[in-house]
C-alpha cells in the first residue's frame, strides 16, 4: 500500500523548503514587483499603475551607480580570490593537524558584526595611521596622499568583508581532491606546475565558481563599505536604494532599482555560469 | 527518465536564488518587526499608570551612573512612581527608525512603545503626526509643561504641542581639531574653499543642518528656502565635493576621524563636541560666523503607547531639577526653563556652559530651518543626489 506512494517521498521532503521559499522569498518578491510599478508619493499613499518608467528612471539615472557597484564587486572578487586560492590551498595541502585552527581564524573575524569590522577598517586606513604612514614613507602614496575615502579602500573594504565567502568554498574544492591524482600526475612526468594546472586547478573549479558567486553577489549589493570607507563620488546602487528607501521614502523607486539590479546580476551569473560551463563543474 | 534533482542543479538554482535574496531580503527586514501586542489601549486612557514604560531614544541621551550603569533619573522615576522605566537606545537616525516603525504603524499595529524622539529639521516628527501614527499627550498629567521654553512652544509641525514635547535641542556648528588646524575654523567660506583643508573637511547627512550653514554664509534665508537660494546652496556644496575639500557626508561617525586628526573641521553637533573635548581638548566647537542652526528632538507617543504613563514620565523630565540632571549629562540644551539655576547648584561651571545653556548672543545666531523645504520631495532628491545616492 504504502510502496505505491513512494514517489511522493521526495516532495514530502522538499515541502518545508518550498514553504519557507514561497512564505520568505516568493512572496516578498512578488510584492516588490508590485510596489515597483506604483506611483504616487508617500504622504498621499502609492497605487499600483503599471508604472514601468520607474525602471526607466532607475536605469537612466543610476547607470553610474550600477556600473561601479559591478566594477567595484568584480574587483572585490578578483583580489579576493588572489588572496584566498593560495591561502586555501596551503591549509588544505599543509594546513596537516591545524587545519581546524586556521579555518576558524578565516571565520574568526564574522564572530564581529559587519559594521564594526569596516569601522575597524577605518582606524587601520586612519591618514595618521601606520599603514598610511608606511606608504607614504615609501613613496607609494604621495606625502599628502590617503587611503580613507578613496575607491582603493572601497574595494578593500569589500574584498576583506567577503573574503571567508571565497576562502570556505575554495578549501572544501580544493581538501577533497584526492592526492594521488597529483602523484600520479608527477609520475607521469608533469612538472609541478603542469600538475597544478592540470589536476588540481580544474578539480578546484567547483569551489572558484561558488567562491565568486558568493562573493560577487553580495559585493555588489553593498552599501556600508562605500558609505564608511568612500565619498560620495564612491557610492554604489546599494546607497542609492538605501537613500531612496530610508531617507525619500521612495518605495516604488527603491523598489524597481532592486529589480533592475537582481536582473543585472542575473543576466551577469547567467553568463559567466555558461562559460565556465556549471554541469561540467558542479557534476 | 531521471526526476532526481541532479547535485548540479540544485548548486546552480541555489546560486541563482542567492541573487535574489541580498536587497529584498534587506528591505523585507526594514520592512518592520511584526509588532502585535500592544499594552496600552487607544483613545481612552485610564488614569493607571501602567507597570513599564517603554522608551525609544538616541544613543548617550541620558544621564548615567557609571558604576552602578544605571540612569538616576529613571530610577528616581520608578521610586517615585512605582514605574520600570525600558529604556532602548535604538535611534540612530531619523530616517531609518521611521523606516522600521512605519510598516506596523500603517497597519494599525503597536510597535510596543509609549515614547520615541524624533527630530524636527526632519521630516519625520510631522509625518507621524499627519499621518494620525502618534497619540494625543494627556496634558492634564503634565502640568510642568508650564516649563516649557517660550521659544519651542510652538513648532509649525504641532503648532499646539499637542503631541509632542521636546526632549533636547542642539547647534549645527563647525567642529575644529586644533592639532591640524592650529586656529579653530569658523567660516563656512575657509571651510569650503580653503586648501589647507582639501580632503580634510565633513559636512552633515541631515540636509537641514548642512543647507542653514551654507544658506546664511551665503547670505539666503534658511527660514525662507526658495528655489533659487536653494540651488545657489546645493552648488556650492557640490563645487567643493567635486573639488575633493567635502570627503563626506557624516552622521554622528565625524566623531572617530576628527578625533584622530584625519578631519581638520567638520560640520557638527554642539553636545557631541561637549562630550568628546573631555578626553581630547585639541576639539573646539564654533557656531560659524554667519550663524548656524538649532533644532530639537521631541517626544512623542506613536499609537498604542500608553498615553498617561507617557505623559507622567514627561511631565517627570520636566521638572527643572531632573532636565539638569540629564543636561549635566548629555550636554545639550535643555528645552526646561529653570533647569539652569537648578544646574547652577549641580555645578556652577555647567550652568555657565554656552553650548548647554545658550545665552541670548548665541541665540540670536541660530536658525530653525524652513519646514516647508523638509516636506518638499524635489529639495530632497537632489539633497540625496549631491551626497552621493
Amino acid at each position: 500500500m504504502f510502496h505505491r506512494h513512494r514517489w511522493l517521498t521526495p516532495y514530502l521532503l522538499l515541502a518545508p523548503g518550498f514553504a519557507w521559499l514561497a512564505a520568505f522569498f516568493v512572496v516578498p518578491l512578488a510584492l516588490l514587483a508590485y510596489q515597483s510599478l506604483q506611483s504616487g508619493t508617500f504622504d498621499f499613499g502609492y497605487q499600483f499603475s503599471w508604472e514601468l518608467y520607474n525602471y526607466w528612471d532607475a536605469l537612466s539615472r543610476y547607470k553610474a551607480h550600477l556600473i561601479r557597484s559591478f566594477v567595484y564587486a568584480g574587483l572585490a572578487t578578483i583580489l579576493a580570490l588572489l588572496v584566498s586560492y593560495p591561502l586555501a590551498y596551503w591549509i588544505a595541502f599543509r594546513g596537516g593537524r591545524w587545519k581546524n585552527l586556521f579555518l576558524l581564524a578565516i571565520i574568526a573575524p564574522f564572530f564581529v558584526t559587519y559594521l564594526i569590522r569596516t569601522l575597524a577598517w577605518q582606524n587601520i586606513l586612519a591618514d595618521q595611521g601606520t599603514v598610511v604612514g608606511v606608504l607614504r614613507d615609501l613613496h607609494i602614496l604621495a606625502p599628502d596622499g590617503r587611503l580613507l575615502a578613496t575607491s582603493t579602500a572601497v574595494v578593500a573594504g569589500i574584498t576583506y568583508n567577503f573574503l571567508p565567502f571565497m576562502a570556505l568554498p575554495l578549501y572544501v574544492a580544493l581538501e577533497q581532491i584526492d592526492e594521488r591524482l597529483i602523484e600520479a600526475a608527477q609520475d607521469l612526468y608533469a612538472s609541478r606546475t603542469k600538475a597544478f594546472l592540470r589536476v588540481t586547478l580544474p578539480l578546484s573549479l567547483p569551489g572558484v565558481f561558488a567562491g565568486t558567486l558568493l562573493t560577487f553577489i553580495p559585493a555588489a549589493g553593498d552599501f556600508i563599505n562605500a558609505q564608511l570607507l568612500g565619498t560620495p563620488k564612491q557610492h554604489m546602487i546599494g546607497n542609492v536604494i538605501q537613500s531612496k528607501y530610508l531617507e525619500l521614502i521612495d518605495y516604488p523607486a527603491a523598489a524597481a532599482l532592486s529589480f533592475v539590479l537582481m536582473a543585472a546580476i542575473l543576466i551577469g551569473v547567467a553568463v559567466y555560469a555558461r562559460a565556465l560551463g556549471t554541469e561540467r563543474l558542479t557534476g | 527518465m531521471n526526476d532526481a534533482v541532479t547535485r548540479a542543479e540544485l548548486l546552480r538554482r541555489a546560486a541563482l536564488g542567492g541573487v535574489a535574496i541580498s536587497l529584498p531580503g534587506f528591505l523585507a527586514a526594514c520592512g518592520g518587526d511584526g509588532g502585535g501586542g500592544a499594552a496600552g489601549t487607544t483613545d481612552t486612557s485610564p488614569k493607571e499608570l501602567a507597570d513599564t514604560l517603554r522608551f525609544s531614544n538616541w544613543t548617550l541621551y541620558i544621564d548615567r551612573d557609571e558604576k552602578t550603569k544605571k540612569s538616576p533619573t529613571l530610577e528616581q522615576f520608578k521610586s517615585k512612581t512605582g514605574v520600570t522605566v525600558q529604556y532602548f537606545e535604538d535611534i540612530n537616525d531619523n530616517a531609518t527608525y521611521f523606516g522600521k516603525v512605519q510598516r506596523p504603524l500603517s497597519q494599525g499595529q503597536s510597535i510596543d512603545r509609549d515614547i520615541v524622539v524624533l527630530t524636527d529639521n526632519s521630516r519625520f516628527p510631522g509625518l507621524l503626526i499627519d499621518k494620525g501614527w502618534a497619540e494625543k499627550l494627556d496634558r492634564s498629567a503634565i502640568p510642568n509643561i508650564a516649563n516649557l521654553q517660550d521659544s519651542l512652544k510652538s513648532p509649525s509641525f504641532d503648532p499646539n504641542r499637542e503631541y509632542s514635547l521636546p526632549w533636547q535641542s542642539g547647534m549645527t556648528g563647525i567642529a575644529s581639531n586644533l592639532k591640524v588646524t592650529k586656529k579653530p575654523v569658523t567660516s563656512v567660506d575657509q571651510l569650503l574653499e580653503d586648501p589647507k583643508l582639501h580632503g580634510k573637511v565633513t559636512l552633515l547627512t541631515e540636509m537641514a543642518d548642512s543647507l542653514s550653514i551654507v544658506m546664511l554664509a551665503n547670505g539666503d534665508d534658511p527660514t525662507k528656502v526658495d528655489d533659487t537660494s536653494f540651488q545657489k546652496a546645493v552648488d556650492r556644496i557640490q563645487k567643493a565635493v567635486n573639488s575633493g575639500q567635502i570627503r563626506q557626508f557624516t552622521g554622528n561617525d565625524y566623531t572617530g576621524p576628527l578625533t584622530r586628526g584625519d578631519l581638520a573641521a567638520c560640520f557638527s553637533w554642539s553636545g557631541d563636541v561637549v562630550q568628546l573635548t573631555v578626553d581630547n581638548p585639541k576639539l573646539v566647537w564654533n557656531l560659524a560666523d554667519s550663524g548656524g542652526d538649532i533644532w530639537t528632538d521631541n517626544m512623542l507617543i506613536p499609537k498604542g503607547g500608553d498615553t498617561y504613563t507617557a505623559s507622567t514620565f514627561m511631565n517627570f523630565v520636566y521638572d527643572p531639577k531632573i532636565a539638569a540632571q540629564i543636561a549635566a549629562y548629555v550636554n545639550y540644551v535643555s528645552p526646561v526653563k529653570g533647569a539652569k539655576e537648578a544646574a547652577r547648584k549641580l555645578d556652577p561651571k555647567l550652568a555657565d556652559n554656552p553650548l548647554i545653556f545658550p545665552d541670548d548672543e548665541t541665540l540670536s545666531k541660530v536658525v530653525i530651518f524652513d519646514k516647508d523645504a523638509l516636506q518638499n520631495q524635489d529639495y530632497l532628491e537632489k539633497w540625496q543626489t549631491l551626497i552621493g545616492a
